[in-house]
């Protein structure tokens, strides 16, 4: 099973959206190239995954299916993907940038001696080269990377870049199990525990859009501003440095250099100045749109729509004025 | 407890980067050199370490002789000891070669914990840091958010979409960190006087017995082809609405018509 790959990551039964994202990506590659589109699923249990994956455009699915495999681990994860990549050969192996997916992916990458970029933003065919761009310097450059050599080439995908592949019903893929012998692994690493961060609908970075609070906002309590106007947006809530470091809101909420890199389609920022550390996380966004009293804010030089006013007036108004339009539609 | 921190230099990420004309890099005249963001948390926690359990924290840094700069940094901030490694042979390597550069580094040296920062600024790779722990074959979390060490295993929290992972990690171990694992110390005077005074020792790939053996540029697996200048957004529009209403008009209008999210 050479081709273009995807590992499809996967949680609580269901692909991960990003998995899609990649498969639509990968999809375009494989044919590019002539090749087939293969799946790497690993996990517990994952066989009901083939189907969709089939759907949304895998030729091939190759199952990695273990009880050791059923949550992520580095060192089982590691052995198990690179032994079927050193097996198969594919051409190229596209991963999601998430936690597990920067974690394995080097490490993978280090054991079988592959070219890997993170942080893919583009990929395409040149010829015979692989080709990449990517986001650098805090969003201030962008650098296109061309994989060299022979020998897999690894490439980690930001998420909410790539559309996601279209669903086709009855698509059917070739479906092979790897075999999986964990005795030899030694695992060094457990998880003893796992806390959820609660969120209350879509996660940050996959959401269509966000909702983001600055310093403007003054106080935790104001978040619920926020909240509000997401839940009628069906949005997510992010933040700028300022409220995490003031204990406002978690690490978890926070955008920029050292925080998370979104794209939604629409980014509202409240409250927030545009710093370059946090336009390092956003400036990807298809749509920025600003509140902010001050006329000079940077914020203003990226939006796409700026509106010069205090938060506090206009947030409670904007969240009437989206429930009347929703209503109306 | 000895442990090794690796630091890159980076350039500070207040100043505008701009692209050489002919795409090849960036202009590298007038920038600022700083150590990265993340590599401070990580010297920071070594030095936490050290201070509960005693023993040394060692810098190790690759790069040309400016990058001394970065090392003098965290010896102010309180390391023991500082290793440049420098080659020319390294211009053009990638993430792995560099990784494969600083394992023999610190193979050499006594250690039980390495410590990376989460990724650094002017690349984004977080490639070093896993790489560097299969190269000398331990196990490793990254991005981690607390670290507790006990007899010969270490409890870390990491960052997880949609929560916190604890994990239980056998030492020697290598981790990244995350910026929120603790708030780093200032360099003191005495620290920095002592900095500056301090003998650094510079390494080439020969004197780490890797000449020819992958850690050079020649052997990357990966290019930089050419640098562009972010995509320009386009300029869009600042209206100072009469009223409150009318500004959240405009806003839910753009989300309809525009952005077509409505
Ligand atoms: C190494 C490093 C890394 C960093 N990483 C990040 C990062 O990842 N993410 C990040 O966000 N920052 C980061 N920062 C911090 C960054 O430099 C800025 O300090 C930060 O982004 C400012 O946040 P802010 O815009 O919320 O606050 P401020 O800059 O204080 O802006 C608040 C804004 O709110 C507006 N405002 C106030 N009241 C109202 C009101 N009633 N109505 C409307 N507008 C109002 C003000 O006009 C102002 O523009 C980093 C800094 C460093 C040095
Ligand atoms: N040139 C270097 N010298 C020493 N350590 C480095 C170097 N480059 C990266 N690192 C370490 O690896 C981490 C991640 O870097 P990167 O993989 O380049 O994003 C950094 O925070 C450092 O701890």
């Amino acid at each position: 099973m050479e081709g273009i790959w995807v590992l499809a990551e996967h949680t609580a039964g269901q692909l991960r959206r990003i998995t899609l994202e990649l498969l639509g990506k990968g999809r375009a590659l494989a044919d590019a190239r002539g090749s087939r589109l293969v799946a790497l699923v690993l996990g517990h249990g994952v066989e009901p995954l083939a189907g969709p994956l089939a759907e949304h455009g895998a030729d091939g699915v190759l199952l990695a299916d273990h009880p050791s495999l059923a949550s992520y681990g580095v060192e089982a994860y590691t052995h198990v993907m690179s032994r079927a990549i050193h097996e198969h050969r594919p051409w190229a192996v596209l991963v999601p940038s998430t936690a597990n997916g920067r974690d394995l992916a080097p490490r993978v990458a280090a054991r079988l001696g592959a070219g890997i970029v993170t942080d893919v933003e583009d990929l395409w065919v040149e010829g015979e080269q692989l080709v990449a761009r990517r986001p650098m310097y805090t969003r201030k450059a962008v650098g296109t990377v061309a994989f060299v050599g022979d020998g897999p080439r690894i490439a980690v995908m930001l998420p909410k870049v790539f559309p996601p592949a279209d669903r086709q019903e009855g698509r059917r893929a070739e479906v092979r199990r790897l075999e999986v012998n964990l005795e030899t692994v030694p695992v060094r690493t457990r998880v003893v525990e796992r806390r959820e961060v609660r969120r209350e609908r879509v996660s940050l970075v996959e959401a269509e859009i966000v909702v983001s609070g600055g310093r403007g906002l003054r106080g935790p309590e104001n978040f619920a501003l926020l909240e509000e106007l997401a839940a009628e947006l069906g949005a997510a809530v992010g933040s700028s440095r300022p409220p995490v470091d003031s204990g406002w809101v978690p690490h978890d909420y926070e955008i920029g250099q050292t925080g998370k890199t979104v794209s939604p389609t629409v980014y509202i920022a409240v409250g927030i100045s545009g710093a370059p550390q946090h336009l390092a996380g956003m400036s990807g966004s298809k749509y920025i749109i600003a509140i902010n009293k001050d006329p000079n804010a940077p914020i203003f030089q990226v939006a796409s729509l700026g509106v010069v006013g205090d938060l506090f007036e206009i947030v409670p108004r904007l969240v009437a004025a989206v429930r009347r339009l929703r209503a109306r539609a | 407890m000895n442990v090794v921190v690796c630091i890159k230099q980076v350039p500070d990420t207040e100043q505008p980067i701009r692209v050489k004309p002919d795409g090849s890099g960036i202009e590298e005249q007038g920038l600022n050199w700083i150590l990265n963001y993340y590599d401070e948390h990580a010297v920071e926690e070594a030095l936490r370490l050290r201070e509960r359990h005693g023993g040394t924290v060692t810098v190790v840094c690759a790069g040309p002789a400016r990058a001394t700069e970065a090392i003098r940094t965290a010896l102010a901030m309180g390391a023991d000891e500082g290793i440049l490694v420098s080659d020319p042979l390294l211009e053009g390597t990638d993430h792995l070669g560099l990784a494969r550069a600083l394992a023999q580094a610190i193979q050499r040296l006594s250690w039980d914990v390495v410590l990376c920062g989460r990724l650094a600024t002017d690349d984004n790779a977080a490639v070093v840091g896993p790489a560097l722990a299969e190269f000398l074959g331990v196990p490793q979390a990254t991005a981690i958010t607390r670290l507790e060490v006990g007899e010969g295993v270490a409890r870390v929290e990491r960052e997880v979409e949609g929560g916190v992972e604890v994990l239980e990690v056998q030492l020697p171990a290598v981790f990244t960190v995350e910026r929120t694992i603790n708030e780093p110390r200032y360099p003191t005077l005495p620290g920095i006087m002592r900095a500056k005074r301090q003998e650094i020792r510079t390494l080439t790939l020969a004197d780490l017995g890797l000449a020819g053996a992958g850690a050079e540029g020649e052997a990357a697996r990966v290019r930089y082809v050419r640098f562009d200048p972010p995509p320009r957004r386009e300029t869009g529009e600042v209206i100072r609405p009469e009223n409150p209403e009318e500004a959240a008009e405009r806003i839910a209008a753009f989300l309809r018509d525009v952005a077509k999210v409505l």
